[in-house]
């Protein structure tokens, strides 16, 4: 095996996105996605099962799609990697069972690896020339520091997505992360969802909400910041809660159709999405200068929210914090961050997995590798 | 000689070769431990028949009826193996496998107790207080199950009805199906040069998920 730039496939399923990315190294070589995303908009929301079945079907396209784009042949590859968990359950077992058939077919070693910790590693990842026009160059991120420039640890990680808002502190990404806090109910992405729908708005809930802001005044109405009150400071300084603020607005969506007034539909959504915001980045950059940490790297579909991007630069900005944001296509769940962490557990000398692990839906962020 | 995976029941792998029949199995009953299972067994099965996997020809997929999570490890993990040997997929009705296996059986017992077995009514879990079900008149000249009905979905006191259509066939309730079967269904089948069935797991239920409403009311 090549383990100074090995050749990587990884299968990410833990939610709605089949991801199949395939690197070299640090080397992005495709970063192949099927969504089911239209398939759940009718039901408001992400289904498991329609999740599963859409996994099932898109895994032998999308790997074939993978190998095509990075110009390889499946015998080409030193390992698999796969995303083991978090996750649903039902979506990771048909990767987990894709991943170990296609390692002992082709009788190559299996990474099976965490799905936050994958986040992180999508920072590593370098575009070649050649492949910079496939990722597009508006959806670079807005990230501070040059892409050349490697990650640099510790960095504090703020990973929000409509099925996980952690905030981590990695000391190293194939040794050391430790989880600092998470959401302790709704994850932020589901928050826009929700919202959305009280405001009519269709599902997914984000560019709707951030298209519905424009224009709107996030001062206009002042909604609450879950968990920021002093006594919440002492047990959940790190946590996040998304719920509350749901209700909050719409109650108070509520109270003006009762009186037959009409919903500043812009300054309800600029309003809401300023709360989340800014609950998000206040506690990612106090995480920074708590634990004296200059580094902030944020991850997951959250990432595509303008706001989010804006606020999190100058935030970093006056704290003297650098900011990392990985290119949009590689926030979003993707394969290629699965294949990444895989490669980098390769570099340091990781021995591969046994074929005996399991999906598991809670897997904890301290289990980098399974 | 092909590689057969089934996991519409527990986890079951094969290697299976038309002349010489079963040369490996392995099972796992547990139905809620597929993934973790499935590599295992594969590996254990190909050192087991002592066959590299350039000699494979094919990979025999169990496309069900079976409870949707396990069904899909097998499936999954089947085309993707194939995927990687660059071989064919071949599908089977999972049902097919517990009636070959049931008739092969009846084969070496004397003629008299075949004859009196004609038909079968294979049943299996479909978990929700609901059963599987296909219906069978007996073995083809092939050595084929011949299927007149299902795989199909039913409330378990349907099939004893009298409206129900195969009230008169032995039923046999199964808990597992052997991959060594429906492998050699997968060598007859092709063999003889009938149709495989499609490429699609057998669910015979929707994903049940309920159309929002709207969102509902917070305030009193
Ligand atoms: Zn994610």
């Amino acid at each position: 095996m090549n383990t100074a730039e090995p050749l990587v496939l990884g299968i990410e399923t833990s939610c709605d996105e089949t991801g199949i990315g395939i690197v070299r190294g640090t080397r992005l070589l495709s970063n192949t996605i099927a969504s089911s995303m239209e398939e759940h908009a009718r039901y408001g929301g992400v289904v498991p099962e329609v999740a599963a079945r859409a996994h099932l079907e898109e895994m032998v396209p999308a790997i074939t799609a993978a190998v095509a784009e990075a110009g390889i042949s499946l015998d080409d590859l030193d390992a698999i990697a796969v995303t083991s968990g978090p996750g649903l359950a039902g979506a990771l077992m048909v990767g987990v069972g894709a991943a170990k058939a296609l390692a002992v077919a082709l009788d190559k070693p299996i990474y099976a690896v965490n799905h936050l910790v994958g986040h992180v590693g999508a920072d590593l990842l370098r575009v070649s020339g050649q492949r910079a026009d496939s990722l597009g160059a508006d959806a670079q991120g807005d990230g501070e520091v040059e892409q050349d420039e490697p990650l640099e640890y510790p960095t504090i990680a703020l990973l929000v997505s409509g099925g996980h808002t952690s905030l981590l502190l990695v000391r190293d990404l194939v040794s050391d992360v430790e989880l600092l806090g998470e959401t302790i109910d709704d994850a932020a992405g589901e928050a826009f969802d929700k919202v959305a729908r009280v405001l009519g708005l269709p599902y997914p809930g984000g560019p709707q909400i951030d298209r519905a802001a424009e224009g709107g005044d996030p001062r206009a109405i002042r909604f609450p910041r879950g968990l920021s009150k002093p006594k919440d400071l002492v047990n959940h300084r790190y946590d996040f809660s998304f719920s509350g603020l749901k209700t909050a607005v719409a109650r108070w969506v509520e109270q003006r159709q009762d009186a037959g007034e009409p919903v500043p539909r812009a300054d309800v959504a600029a309003s809401f999405r300023e709360a989340v915001v800014d609950i998000l980045l206040t506690k990612a950059v106090a995480a920074c200068s708590d634990l004296g940490v200059p580094r902030l790297l944020l991850g997951g579909g959250v990432v595509a929210n303008r706001r989010l991007r804006a606020l999190a630069a100058l935030r970093t900005d006056a704290a003297g914090i650098t900011l990392r944001i990985p290119p949009l296509p590689l926030c979003t769940d993707n394969g290629a961050m699965i294949a990444a962490l895989g490669a980098q557990l390769i570099m340091a000398g990781h021995a591969p997995s046994t074929l005996d692990f399991g999906a598991d839906s809670t897997l904890p962020v301290t289990d980098i590798q399974v | 000689m092909l590689l057969a995976i089934d996991t519409s029941a527990g986890t079951s792998v094969a290697v299976v070769d038309r002349d010489g029949g079963v040369l490996s199995e392995r099972s796992v009953a547990d139905t809620r431990r597929h993934a973790e299972v499935i590599g295992r067994l594969i590996e254990e099965c190909l050192a087991e028949a002592d066959v590299t996997r350039a000699s494979l020809s094919g990979v025999a997929a169990g496309m069900g009826p079976g409870p949707f999570t396990g069904l899909r490890v097998g499936i999954a993990a089947a085309r993707v193996f194939a995927l990687g040997l660059g071989k064919p997929l071949v599908p089977v009705v999972s049902h097919d496998a517990i009636a070959f296996s049931r008739f092969s059986h009846v084969d070496q017992l004397s003629a008299a107790d075949a004859r009196q077995a004609p038909g079968l009514l294979v049943v299996t879990d479909a978990r929700r207080r609901e059963v599987y079900w296909s219906a069978y008149s007996g073995q083809d000249e092939d050595g084929l199950p011949v299927r007149t009905d299902g795989p199909a979905l039913s409330r378990p006191a349907a099939l004893d009805e009298q409206s129900f259509g195969h009230a008169g066939l032995l039923r046999l309730d199964a808990a597992t199906v052997p991959a060594g079967a429906l492998g050699m269904v997968a060598e007859l089948t092709f063999a003889a040069g009938h149709p495989f069935p499609a490429d699609e797991p057998l669910y015979l239920r929707s994903p049940d998920v309920t159309l929002s409403a709207g969102p509902k009311r917070v305030s009193s």
